[in-house]
């Protein structure tokens, strides 16, 4: 029972923190079609600069619990910054070209950015404990948990409904919908599907940079830690079905309950009990579990 | 003679160029060609597969495969090259063909990502595995060719005779092969598959057939390399960013030809070896430059460029010789 409870607390952590890193992955898939690589990258550059900030804000002595504050602009800064370079600077002049065509230049961008990481904050890792240090910890049927990791949940929890009000309750969200239904008919209709990329790349950017942004005061940030991400939130949108945000929260919670369950149980397999998930669910349903039905097109 | 194949006739010299240059070639060289020629190989694989309509980002685990297949052996006791690269290529052609009914099925992006899903799963099967040396890998002793067992540089002479042979051999074959109508419903599959059912043929056999062919020669390049290296481990051979790479080189070579593999394998080599050797740091800054820069500026690939000159020469001669205006 107790064991129970605590691969519980462990999964959700996990999934709301694979949400996080996900959700920005299925939105701009959802919307643009585009599988982005370079989505690892923003997770990067969100945790070194809100590690960065993080330093810098309490270096001051502004009150303690605005470094929260440091760590959702370093996502906006990264996501605005790198989503609006990105988009517009090079994803644009592609989207007549194949779909993977698409997919290796966000992987050479990925490859790129992840040099320029090095040569702006180096090799040495940075830590930005103080967040974490500032909510304690708390005692869970004789476990220690650290607050900090389960305000994560709320995190994911307010991402989520944020981002299903944004879609279903907003014009903005109406019109976003047209255009993945039909970008060709919603572009006659006068919607300016330009603008509508281009909110969708930067909002999905951000998504990516408060991914990493919110978990750098937990890890050592140091180089690299966008490879594995990516392959992680690859397995969770898969699984939901790419461009879902229900399925990112079922491939989330999925993959996060499993793994902790393999942590606890098994660990001989913690490493691949994703990816045999993945190949399982593709197994039976390609298209994901969440994926609406395509039209086969003769 | 009527009708020489041009491709096969330009394999044919790069081959007896190459064969004589090996024995003068210096060390570096032959290694960079070496690992060219069993990347290309694997490329060849792609190749085969981007003509049907489907990229795989997931080859390292085949690649990966068959070179843990072969270095195994060696754990056990087995040191002769054919034997060892026989069996790494037939191992990762067997895997292929019972993954094969699975993913003969997905097309697109479904199929490039489920084949990583698997690529991962060796990773990290290979990574959890202490015997295999785990995250390090473990040596490979030099092979012995029939018998015949080199010392000191005559081992990567050999090596480079042996994989040329058999790449020439593979090359020419998957060019004849695309002559046939096997190799023809290639393109039909991937502008219509609706009309190849109709037509009577089964597209996912079609597909299958490409698919445990790209998995043959991936596991092939993968036993080369390891033999070639001396060394297998996890990181260079079945992780996620070699899948990558193999798609690099596919894109840099174009659809255009076979051969073309081969120097796209070569020119990504160049890349990446200089790249290391003058900028250790920022390799893949360079790497990743030089794709986008190939994406944007060359879409059909380095093949595209000897197209565009052949079309320059004929377009002046033809307006030279022939006045008659344009339809």
């Amino acid at each position: 029972m107790q064991e129970l409870i605590v691969i519980l607390v462990d999964g959700l952590v996990f999934s709301s923190y694979l949400f996080m890193v996900s959700v920005g992955l299925t939105v701009i898939f959802g919307v643009m079609k585009i599988l982005n690589v370079t989505h690892g990258a923003f997770y990067a550059f969100g945790a070194y600069m809100s590690a960065t900030l993080i330093g810098a804000y309490y270096n001051t002595d502004l009150p303690e619990f605005g470094g929260f504050l440091a760590i959702f602009a370093a996502a906006i800064i990264v996501g605005v910054f790198f989503g609006i370079v990105l988009e517009r600077g090079l994803l644009r002049f592609l989207y007549h070209r194949d779909e993977h065509i698409i997919v290796l230049a966000t992987f050479a961008m990925f490859l790129v950015l992840e040099d320029v990481l090095l040569m702006i904050w180096g090799t040495d890792p940075y830590y930005a404990y103080e967040p974490m240090a500032l909510l304690g910890a708390v005692d869970i049927v004789e476990l220690t948990f650290d607050v900090y990791s389960l305000t994560l949940i709320g995190l994911a929890v307010i991402v989520a409904l944020g981002l299903w009000l944004g879609l279903t309750k907003t014009k903005w969200g109406k019109l976003l919908l047209a255009v993945i239904f039909d970008r060709e008919i919603s572009q006659a209709m006068g919607i300016n599907v330009t603008v509508v990329f281009t909110v969708t790349f930067v909002v999905g950017s951000i998504m990516g940079a408060l991914g990493g942004a919110y978990i750098a005061p937990t890890i050592s940030v140091s180089p690299g830690i966008g490879v594995e991400v990516i392959i992680l939130s690859f397995a969770v949108v898969v699984i939901g079905g790419m461009g879902s945000i229900p399925g990112a929260i079922i491939g989330a919670l999925l993959v996060g309950i499993s793994r902790a369950a393999a942590v606890h149980k098994f660990p001989e397999i913690e490493l691949f009990v994703i990816y045999a998930i993945m190949a399982l669910v593709l197994a039976i349903r390609p298209e994901g579990l969440f994926a609406p039905a395509q039209a086969r097109k003769i | 003679m009527r009708y020489m194949d041009k491709t096969i006739v330009g394999l044919s010299i790069a081959f007896v160029v190459l064969f004589c240059a090996d024995f003068f070639m210096a060390e570096w060289v032959r290694f960079i060609g070496l690992q060219s020629l069993a990347r290309g190989a694997v490329a060849l694989g792609l190749l085969v597969l981007w003509r049907t309509g489907l990229v795989s980002f997931g080859h390292a685990l085949y690649f990966g495969f068959g070179a843990y297949a072969a270095a195994m052996l060696t754990l056990i006791g087995y040191h002769d090259a054919f034997f060892l690269v026989f069996a790494g290529t037939l191992a990762a052609g067997v895997l292929a063909y019972l993954l094969g009914f699975l993913l003969r099925r997905y097309r697109a992006i479904f199929f490039a990502l489920l084949n990583m899903a698997f690529s991962m799963i060796l990773y990290g099967v290979i990574v959890k595995t202490e015997e295999l040396g785990s995250t390090d890998g473990f040596s490979v002793l030099t092979p012995t060719f029939l018998g015949y067992a080199p010392k000191g540089e005559a081992v990567q002479t050999t090596l480079f005779i042996f994989t040329l042979v058999f790449t020439y051999i593979i090359t020419v074959g998957v060019h004849l092969y695309m002559k046939t109508t096997l190799g023809g419903m290639s393109m039909a599959v991937r502008e219509n598959e609706i009309r190849v059912e109709y037509l009577g043929y089964s597209a996912e056999k079609v597909i299958h057939v490409k698919y445990v062919f790209s998995g043959l020669v991936a596991g092939f390049g993968g036993a080369i390399m390891a033999l070639a290296i001396g060394q297998v481990d996890p990181d260079s051979m079945a992780n996620w960013t070699v899948s990558g790479e193999f798609v690099f080189i596919t894109i840099l070579s174009g659809i255009g030809n076979v051969g073309a593999t081969y120097i796209g394998a070569l020119v990504f080599e160049l890349i990446r070896t200089y790249a290391f050797e003058y900028a250790p740091l920022f390799w893949q800054f360079i790497l990743g430059g030089s794709l986008l820069a190939i994406i944007m500026f060359l879409p059909d690939g380095i093949w595209s460029l000897f197209g565009r000159l052949r079309r320059s020469d004929s377009s002046e001669s033809s307006s030279s010789s022939n006045k008659a205006p344009s339809p």
